[in-house]
């Protein structure tokens, strides 16, 4: 009755990947991409960063921030140039590349993560 | 109509008008629109800068070290400028979106939009303020 | 504000020429005229040759849409002395085959109405001994919003999305199958989903927002299409995991 189409599970991936980069990212990229290289703050030593990033809730939380991001990013990305730039006839390699490249970064964040912990 | 057809008197050609591959220039409403989805590519980039930082931490105090003083430099810090401005930018956009997507019943009565959106952004400063605490605690 | 302004108003004569041009008229600009007024001035004393929709001239019919200045209006809600000193640029609404001047061919849309199932779907008739179906205010609320579309087309011409691709099913027809779906009299959710789950049913949206921005009775056909985004993909979670008895 529905359907066979990717389209629902990706867009929740996309909703759910919006709205986890929108409620952690501002501060941490605030901090790590502003804050500390401007010298506004004293960045937190290693030994906080070792401590912080070993901690196991903190390696699934970031996780799944990256999985979550990655996936949002593919999904809007993919729709942008077959609407923006209305690339339509290069669909499947564009979603391809996407969804791959999403998966990929999964990966390596899994394998990052996992070594810091 | 399909393109085989016979154009008759009463049946003349219809003028069906091309999108220009700009159409997103035409109107504010629609620029505004393609930059919240450009927002998603800094948002991946925000992904390998965070990988690239944990990786770091994972290499020692002097990748760690090495990796804060390249984080100053001028093309990286520019970038990090902007993504946060994209950044802070997809967070609005998406919350403004949330009171029309989400309805939430409590019992037969609608939450009203404005409280919808309210609660989102009490969520993203009490996180935001966790993160911050979080990094500060130990220097 | 002067007593006058000019209308450019697009022209497409199919059997003369193969693209539009532009004619330029100047009609009079009392405080109370809308651009339909100016229309009609044209058509009653300057060029009878003028083809254009238009009937309730109050905002009901739906049928008056065009483009004025770029921007998908009603053309009888559109008043000319907002755009004194003028011109104003009247043109047929967007994302539709031009048929002859103002005026388009909505087939499409009518099609995809009826795909939509516009009507209430019961599981089983009520009788009419057993009397009126009762509502109360806040099953009314549920679904009124989405009640008062009048079919105008205004949200597909300004929608990029349904110009870059028409097969998209479109804001006002999702809008409506939510007015039905919501309603607490209709049973037919079910046979509305195959329709709407398809690639180009909500899949196609995007959420640009135009839509709701331009619609004259503030149906909001935006949030409707993101609401049912959700409930659609929790439907095909269950129907994926759970084939049969979800």
């Amino acid at each position: 009755m529905i359907n066979r189409h990717p389209e629902p599970i990706l867009w929740m991936l996309f909703s759910a990947g919006g709205v986890v980069s929108a409620m952690l990212m501002p501060a941490l990229l605030l901090l790590f991409g502003v804050a500390y290289p401007l010298g506004w703050l004293a960045p937190p030593s290693h030994e906080t960063m070792v401590a912080v990033l070993g901690n196991p809730l903190t390696g699934l939380v970031l996780f799944g921030l990256c999985v979550l991001s990655l996936f949002h990013f593919a999904h809007r990305f993919r729709h942008t140039l077959y609407d923006g730039l209305q690339i339509k006839h290069l669909n499947e390699v564009i979603a391809l590349v996407s969804y791959g490249s999403a998966i990929v970064g999964s990966v390596i964040a899994a394998y990052l993560l996992w070594q810091v912990s | 109509m399909s393109e085989g057809h016979v154009y008759t008197a009463y049946h003349p050609r219809w003028l069906r008008q091309r999108i220009s591959t700009y159409w997103w220039l035409e109107k504010p409403a629609y620029l505004a629109f393609i930059l919240r989805e450009a927002s998603c590519v800094f948002v991946a980039w925000f992904v390998v800068y965070l990988l690239l930082l944990v990786d770091a931490v994972s290499g020692g105090a002097a990748a760690y070290a090495q990796f804060l003083a390249w984080s100053a430099d001028a093309p990286i810090l520019l970038l990090n400028v902007v993504s946060f401005l994209f950044v802070v930018f997809h967070a609005v956009t998406f919350f403004d979106a949330a009171p029309q997507a989400m309805v939430v019943h409590v019992g037969q009565t609608r939450v009203p939009g404005h409280l919808v959106l309210a609660g989102h952004y009490a969520a993203w400063a009490a996180v935001s303020v966790f993160v911050a605490w979080l990094l500060a605690s130990g220097q | 504000m002067g007593e006058r302004i000019r209308l450019q108003v697009a022209r497409y004569r199919p059997e003369q020429e193969s693209e539009a041009t532009f004619d330029e008229y100047e009609v009079p600009c009392p405080k109370d005229w809308v651009v339909l007024d100016g229309l009609n001035h044209i058509k009653d004393r300057i060029d009878g040759t003028l083809a254009y929709r238009w009937s309730c001239r109050m905002g009901i019919c739906g049928s008056c849409g065009m483009t004025v200045n770029g921007e998908p209006k009603l053309t009888c809600a559109t008043f000319l002395a907002d755009y004194a000193p003028g011109p104003v640029r009247v043109e047929p609404l967007r994302n539709f085959p031009v048929i002859r001047d103002l005026v388009v061919d909505i087939g499409d849309f009518m099609r995809k109405l009826v795909k939509i199932k516009p009507w209430i779907v019961r599981q089983a008739e009520k009788p009419l001994a057993d009397g009126e179906y009762l509502q109360t205010p806040q099953e009314l609320e549920e679904f009124k919003q989405y009640s008062m579309c009048i079919n105008c087309m205004l949200c597909y011409a300004a929608c990029p999305i349904y110009g870059l691709d028409p097969k998209f099913l479109g804001p006002a027809a999702i809008a409506l199958a939510q007015r039905y779906n919501l309603d607490n009299r209709d049973d037919g959710a079910g046979a509305r989903m195959a329709t709407l789950s398809e690639h180009e049913g909500i899949w196609g949206c995007t959420f640009v927002g135009e839509c709701t921005q331009v619609c004259p009775k503030h149906v909001d056909p935006a949030g409707a299409i993101q609401r049912y985004k959700l409930s659609a993909a929790v439907e095909s979670m269950k129907s994926f995991f759970l084939p049969r008895g979800a």
